[in-house]
């Protein structure tokens, strides 16, 4: 490193079950330079000075989703993160808030896992078309009304922001009812009257208080936040027009 | 799948009691909390019972007088609810009973008084 190398202390929140009764920090001295991301400090660490710490990455560029921690006590894509803006203070890192920790900063995601299977995330035709009839036509105007919501990652950012996952993690959630909308907005799509049935219990979108967190913490611009009120609009639409609509298709009982 | 929830009606009250109270709740508390009775701005008798009566005579303006006092109550109502669970007050049947309680009781008193007072 050149003649500017600076060393930043990095306070990383340790658990090893073998070893740690519960989550105890360490503070370890890092070089660094200008360009590095709070996750190349902690692969430095990892390299050159501790190797049994433990954490997810892959992408190094904010598209996996895989290195969300909390930094200072934001939730942050540690790929996305850097070093000098923390500097000169020491930075404090930690395994994502309102998840249970698997070891040092992985955390357990199967809650996650089961509810994005939950409101299945994939195009459920509105009409079967066969391979002759050809692709299903899109205008761009069609694909605004849902396109930032298919920016989400699935880093789970969001979920160690939600004050109401934090205190009921029964509640979906912002990252899966975004997703769920991006979905159910998408002119292709005829799967809403299925995955309404996921947001319309206490768990659902009311379980959310609007406190508007998980929008701030998205890397990746999506807006949960609106997606989760667009639905309390659509939940209570359909709670009332229930009474009134035939009951011809799909049935929302 | 999961059980359909209630919420909906509470929380539909409570969004008209929002918009209502933030497009009239800071004038209201200005003219009739602090203009009217320091005589800022308006004419002694502005307030006075046989004008205030005036209005709740009118059919209009028992129903302004009506959904001010209702959806600001089931507004609150509800707010104070969530709040206490956003700060970790497991809120129970008592305070849903409360917070729910007392704006549908205050519903009717309006309604029943506002009646009362003839056309």
């Amino acid at each position: 490193m050149s003649e500017q190398e600076k060393i930043i202390e990095i306070e990383v929140l340790r658990y090893r079950p073998e070893q740690d009764e519960k989550p105890v920090p360490q503070v370890f001295k890092v070089p660094f330079t200008d360009d590095m991301s709070v996750l190349q400090g902690i692969q430095y660490i990892k390299d050159w000075l501790d190797g049994t710490l433990s954490y997810r990455w892959s992408c190094r560029m904010a598209i996996c989703g895989s290195c969300g921690m909390m930094v200072d006590g934001i939730p942050k894509l540690a790929c996305k993160t850097f070093l000098r803006d923390y500097y000169p203070n020491r930075v404090r890192i930690e395994a994502l808030a309102h998840f249970p920790i698997e070891r040092d900063l992985v955390v357990v995601a199967d809650d996650f896992i089961e509810k994005l299977q939950r409101i299945k995330p994939w195009i459920i035709p509105k009409e079967a078309r066969t391979l002759e009839q050809g692709e299903y036509i899109q205008t761009p105007a069609e694909l605004d009304v849902y396109e930032q919501f298919s920016s989400c990652i699935n880093c789970m950012l969001c979920y160690a922001a939600c004050p109401q996952y934090g205190l009921n993690d029964k509640f979906l959630g912002p990252g899966i009812i975004a997703l769920l909308h991006r979905y159910n907005a998408d002119s292709r799509d005829g799967g809403e009257a299925e995955r309404m049935q996921e947001i319309h219990g206490h768990e659902g979108v009311f379980n959310c208080t609007a406190v508007g967190y998980c929008s701030e913490v998205c890397p990746k611009g999506v807006d949960p936040a609106n997606a989760v009120n667009v639905n309390k609009t659509k939940v209570a639409q359909d709670y009332f027009l229930r009474f009134v609509r035939p009951k011809a298709k799909g049935g929302m009982e | 799948m999961s059980k359909r929830s209630n919420e909906p009606i509470f929380w539909l009250l409570f969004g008209a009691g929002g918009m209502l109270s933030a497009l009239l709740g800071p004038a209201l508390v200005l003219i009739t909390g602090i203009a009217a009775p320091l005589g800022l701005g308006l004419s002694p008798d502005a307030f006075s019972y046989d004008k205030v009566h005036a209005v709740a005579v009118h059919w209009l303006g028992k129903g302004f007088l009506f959904l001010v006092v209702s959806l600001f109550l089931w507004h609150a109502g509800h707010r104070i609810f969530h709040s206490l669970h956003d700060f970790g007050i497991h809120a129970g049947a008592l305070a849903r009973a409360l917070c729910y309680g007392v704006p549908a009781a205050a519903t009717v008193i309006a309604a029943a008084a506002l009646l009362a007072i003839g056309f």
